[in-house]
């Protein structure tokens, strides 16, 4: 794989420019941050179907689900943090119980946005869409990906939220990485504990396998569970069967993000010890991105700690697992 | 005259009334005012009936917005009641959805579904949920509840309409104090900036919400300045006049360049005198003896 570093909004904004290309009903909103979530450059192209509704992602919300009545199929794009915050009723009232066709585009996700500080990281949106009914939520792992799976939102019938970013990452896949929605994709074979993972800590978890590998001579399996909402129930209860221990690690809040979710399926099948790397219910602050991520615990060496005691949870016998 | 609390309420008939206002063309519907009032009646009837047979709902509102549902359904819009998403259709969002025993009651005296199912109005396995719910009952267009939203709905629905070229109005009915709500404000914006000519916004300004009187829980008046200051084409009407709220609709359908609004002034609970300009009767289901008081106040006009 290229070792190739590539925002994910620019996955976005690129899958948004094929779209509208090949269908006259791809319309784009944005609350007035086009330039930074790049949605500026459907606008450039395809002017008639790109509104800007100002700073007012309420009725941004609304409106996107009234050209989604009309037939539409609206990407409404803003900074996470403020889509999924500000707008949680709209999402939750309008476009998921009246299940819409609309597409959110949460842009500058996660602490990486960095200097921006605490109101600008947004940390908490995967919990606020995954507990909505009706909602899919999709986490790429770098802008290939994103922009694979904005493509194949459009296919979905029904609102998703897509996560994605404003630095430049490690671009982890190619162009023959295969993309299916709501399907895990296992990128390291290991069988003695397996690793879970979204975004940018895919490539922390891929990371910490070979350091985990070589310094300590574990076999790591590492999952991109790129889908979020519907959960591959499949590949996590096979991970947690096959490897006896799952570790999990999101750029956003620990608690009731994607490892909770993951959590969820693995107490419903086959309990096994676990470890959810994320940020511990605290706000973020200003910084580099490489220096927050690394004050936020979410950096391969974080990863590589929690498997190793998560490991040792797993060899001790059930009764004695207890952290 | 004690009532029985078991007592089942029959739904009016509204067959004479709204088919022969149906069948006919809309000049003719102009001399057919009072057929138009006696089908507001009966509608008011049936609103009731429903509240009362559910236990709870909301009779103030639905009561003040009826006479404007009824000009609406009935004279204004294009409307296809045996195809409810007929994509040549004029779309109503009812904003303010806790007066849905109101656009329920419309919907079946316009023939959407059969008017008996009005008794089911809140009950377990009803299509008629106490705020609609569109997925259940396609002809309620949104999913609604939450106020303030609506008029951003009519937006896009405006929006998408210009984008195709297509002469589909959008009306959306609001209530005075869900005008208190940010969203409303953001999509008058919104509708004015796009200049969506094709949107007509309807409050029904009865001057009550829950905790009193609007003016006294978070002001909202001068209204029509404020909709004048959003670049809105501005109409005061009387929300009880039938021919006159014609007239507002006709002059709203019109006017280009801007958005519509027609500002309603309502009695909340109009038609039953012991609701009438009462808070108290905003969520509030009568009783068997309440409601047989209502329906022959009703009869008696």
């Amino acid at each position: 794989m290229e070792n190739k570093m590539k925002a994910t909004r620019e996955g976005y904004a690129e899958a948004l420019l094929i779209l509208g290309e090949e269908n006259p009903d791809i319309v784009v909103l944005d609350a007035d941050l086009s330039k930074s979530t790049l949605t500026n450059r459907f606008a450039e192209k395809f002017p008639g179907r790109f509104f800007d509704m100002g700073i007012a992602e309420q009725d941004m919300m609304g409106t996107a689900a009234g050209l989604a009545k009309a037939g539409k199929i609206p990407f409404v794009t803003t900074y996470g943090v403020f889509v999924s915050g500000r707008a949680w009723d709209q999402i939750r009232t309008t476009v998921c119980y009246g299940c819409f066709n609309v597409k959110i585009g949460g842009a500058h996700g996660g602490i990486s946005v960095g200097p921006d500080g605490a109101t600008h990281q947004s940390l908490e949106e995967i919990a606020l869409m995954r507990v909505l009914p009706n909602m899919n939520v999709i986490v790429p792992c770098d802008a290939i990906e994103t922009r694979k799976a904005t493509l194949a939102a459009v296919e979905i019938q029904g609102p998703v939220y897509i996560r994605f970013g404003r630095e430049k990452t490690p671009v982890i896949t190619d162009e023959d990485t295969p993309y299916e929605f709501g399907k895990a994709l296992t990128f390291r074979d290991g069988s003695d504990i397996t690793v879970i993972a979204c975004g940018y800590e895919v490539g922390e978890a891929l990371a910490a396998a070979e350091e985990l590998e070589k310094e300590n001579g574990l076999s790591v399996r590492v999952i991109n569970l790129h889908t979020i909402k519907p959960i591959d129930e499949e590949a996590i209860v096979k991970a947690a069967k096959e490897t006896g221990a799952i570790v999990t690690a999101e750029e956003h809040q620990a608690a009731g993000g994607m490892g909770s979710a993951i959590a969820e399926v693995v107490v419903r099948n086959c309990p096994v010890p676990m470890r959810l790397v994320g940020i511990e219910d605290r706000f973020g602050e200003s910084g580099q991105p490489e220096e927050l991520l690394e004050e936020f615990g979410l950096t391969s060496r974080f990863i590589k700690k929690a498997v190793l005691e998560t490991f040792e949870r797993k060899k001790q016998p059930a009764a004695n697992r207890a952290v | 005259m004690a009532v029985k609390e078991d007592k089942v309420f029959e739904i009016p008939d509204f067959k004479p009334f709204s088919g022969e206002i149906l069948s006919a063309p809309k000049g003719i519907r102009r001399k057919m005012i009072p057929r138009y009032e006696e089908l507001a009646r009966r509608i008011r009837k049936a609103l009731l009936i429903a509240i009362q047979g559910a236990g709870s709902g909301h009779p103030g509102g639905s009561l003040s917005s009826a006479d404007i549902l009824t000009v609406l359904f009935f004279y204004e819009m294009k409307i296809n009641p045996a195809n409810a998403c007929s994509p040549d259709r004029d779309y109503f969002i009812l904003s303010k959805g806790h007066t849905c025993p109101l656009l329920y009651s419309v919907h079946a005296a316009a023939g959407y579904f059969p008017p008996g199912d009005l008794l089911t109005l809140r009950k377990f396995g009803s299509l008629l949920q106490g705020h609609p719910d569109w997925k259940k009952l396609e002809c309620c267009e949104i999913s609604c509840g939450s106020l303030g939203q609506g008029l951003s709905i009519a937006n896009g629905i405006a929006m998408a309409m210009k984008m195709d070229e297509k002469p589909n109005r959008v009306y959306c009915l609001m209530g005075d104090g869900e005008l208190q709500e940010g969203q409303v404000w953001e999509a008058v914006m919104t509708s004015a900036h796009y200049k969506l000519d094709n949107v007509c916004a309807i409050v029904d300004y009865n001057n009550l919400q829950i905790d009193g009187f609007v003016e006294d829980v978070m002001g909202i008046a001068p209204l029509d300045d404020k909709f004048r200051a959003f670049s809105w084409n501005v109409i005061k009407v009387n929300g009880h006049d039938i021919e006159a709220l014609m007239d507002a609709f006709e002059s709203a359908r019109s006017f280009r360049g801007k958005p519509t609004v027609l500002i309603c002034s309502t009695v909340k609970g109009k038609g039953v005198s012991f609701m009438e300009n009462k808070a108290d009767w905003h969520g509030k289901a009568p009783d068997a003896e309440q409601l047989a008081l209502a329906l022959r106040e009703l009869d008696a006009q």
